[in-house]
């Protein structure tokens, strides 16, 4: 009589649906089999004696207790509402009204073309969103290429040191990425996706940053630096931080490129 | 138990049917604190954490065997989770997702470890692909009696040092099969891995373990080789 196999009795045990009405008959004949599958019951329940120490009703509590102060703070930034994907489409409308009135006041409201009045101000009201996205992803590519420069440029082996404290580097990198997030989701919701994409690789590094330990040996700092030469991000970010002025400055639109640009940008 | 036949059904599902909670009520809850939370309500991700706490510290202490590593093990996966909150973008329940994380990083520390033991030598463990070694050679024993022990501390002690010599991916595999009844699909992504080898990386835990106990198993013939006829 041929027995099953150790592996064949597990995977039974298991719930395998092949071969288990044979293998089911089997057992049926077989004491050996039913003894060995016995024996792999017991280490089953060996594990079901093992319990966990129950962490107390209150756990969650304490738990939100530690990690709350350690959450990165979601700054409300005035213009956050046109960015919430779901209400986009409604707030979109009125906020770029707003907007409209607090950034053009006397260029927008006094076009004297006929009578067109409200249909410029609407017009203008897009324009003037998508100036504030340029000048908001120009100024946050600005701050995360400085925050990439000082970890690139720094000298960990030469100082000496056992253990390099980048905590403050840490910080600016955890705010960096929650900015980070709202951009590139803004950026996808608009279509661009070659922005999206430059966007989330910068975030990978970002995160790589914010998650490291606050004091690193020389060696994990070099590790985090190879990261950021290794993914060509800085480089990256510098070229969108350009087309973005230019953008700005020709009155562009600033999520539409051409493809020659996007070819420059993926070459990269 | 968890039924380790419904493989089609998340570990999430089972747990919440364990919990009696609904699954689907929960689901939807858990979709409106994240869109909260990414609005800007921190105290909205406090419900997430609260609701979702306990059943990761499970995880986290049977992957890693220890409170104090448990517990480092489960802020950082939630910390995480806040973290990518928006990539979450509720495809999949919060709850799988959050455990998936924690599942991810206490794999890594448990490889973290392993490197650092050896770095230190330590006593080895099992590294991944080496030839496997008998975990009793490096458990000290106390003299047990030849009885059955099952459900003793005793026993549930040596179970607890066999699990320390599985290779960490091994340990996750049998802690999401047998105690989270995950189904090999989800075993397969933390593990980076396809179905067929995560089902064999829960058969080599469970070979493992088994050794660990031949001792302690009523007197029997020698024990068969695989696949003998």
């Amino acid at each position: 009589m041929k027995h099953a196999t150790e592996q064949e009795l597990f995977a039974y045990r298991d719930g395998d649906a092949k071969g288990r009405e044979a293998m089911a008959a089997h057992l049926k004949e077989c004491a050996e089999c039913r003894g060995e599958l016995a024996r792999l019951e017991e280490v089953f329940a060996a594990l079901d004696a093992m319990s966990v120490p129950d962490p107390g009703e209150d756990y969650g509590a304490r738990l939100w207790r530690q990690i709350a102060p350690r959450l990165p703070e979601r700054r409300a930034r005035w213009w956050e509402a046109l960015f919430v994907p779901r209400h986009l489409a409604v707030a979109g409308a009125m906020a770029a009204l707003v907007l409209a009135a607090f950034y053009y006041g006397e260029r927008v409201g006094h076009d004297t073309s006929g009578g067109n009045g409200p249909v410029v101000a609407a017009a203008s009201a897009e324009k003037v969103r998508e100036r504030v996205l340029i000048v908001a992803v120009g100024d946050h590519l600005g701050k995360s290429e400085m925050v990439l420069v000082e970890l690139s440029n720094a000298q960990p082996a030469e100082s000496g040191k056992k253990l390099i404290n980048i905590s403050a580097e840490q910080k600016r990198a955890e705010n960096l990425v929650e900015e980070n997030r709202l951009y590139r989701q803004t950026a996808m919701e608009g279509g661009d996706t070659a922005m999206a994409s430059t966007l989330d690789e910068l975030e990978r590094v970002l995160m790589d940053v914010a998650n490291s330990p606050a004091e690193v040996t020389p060696a994990q700092f070099e590790s985090i630096q190879k990261r950021i030469a290794q993914q060509g991000i800085l480089l990256k970010v510098r070229v969108v931080r350009q087309e973005l002025r230019t953008a700005e400055t020709g009155r562009k639109t600033p999520v539409q490129e051409d493809s020659t640009k996007a070819k420059e940008r993926n070459k990269v | 138990m968890a039924d380790l036949t419904a493989k089609g059904v998340s570990c999430l599902m089972v747990r919440m049917r364990a919990s009696g909670e609904q699954a689907e009520s929960v689901a939807i809850s858990d979709a409106l604190a994240v869109e909260r939370t990414l609005a800007g309500e921190r105290e909205a991700y406090r419900v997430l954490v609260e609701r979702h706490s306990q059943y990761v510290y499970r995880l986290a202490y049977r992957m890693t065997g220890n409170r104090q590593d448990a517990e480092e093990v489960v802020q950082e996966a939630f910390l995480r989770a806040y973290q990518k909150l928006a990539q979450f973008a509720g495809n999949a329940n919060f709850g799988t997702w959050v455990y998936r994380i924690a599942a991810n990083y206490a794999i890594d520390r448990l490889r973290q470890r392993k490197s650092e033991d050896s770095r230190r030598e330590q006593p080895s463990r099992v590294a991944e692909g080496e030839p496997d070694t008998d975990p009793l050679s490096q458990v000290k024993d106390a003299g047990p009696s030849p009885e059955r022990l099952a459900g003793s501390a005793q026993l549930a002690a040596k179970m607890k040092q066999a699990l320390d010599t599985l290779t960490p991916a091994e340990r996750t595999a049998i802690v999401m099969r047998h105690w989270d009844g995950c189904g090999i699909e989800e075993i397969a992504i933390v593990l980076k891995s396809n179905t067929s080898a995560a089902k064999n990386t829960v058969f080599r835990a469970v070979q493992k373990l088994r050794l660990a106990l031949r001792p302690f198993a009523e007197p029997r013939g020698a024990a068969r080789a695989v696949g003998t006829e």
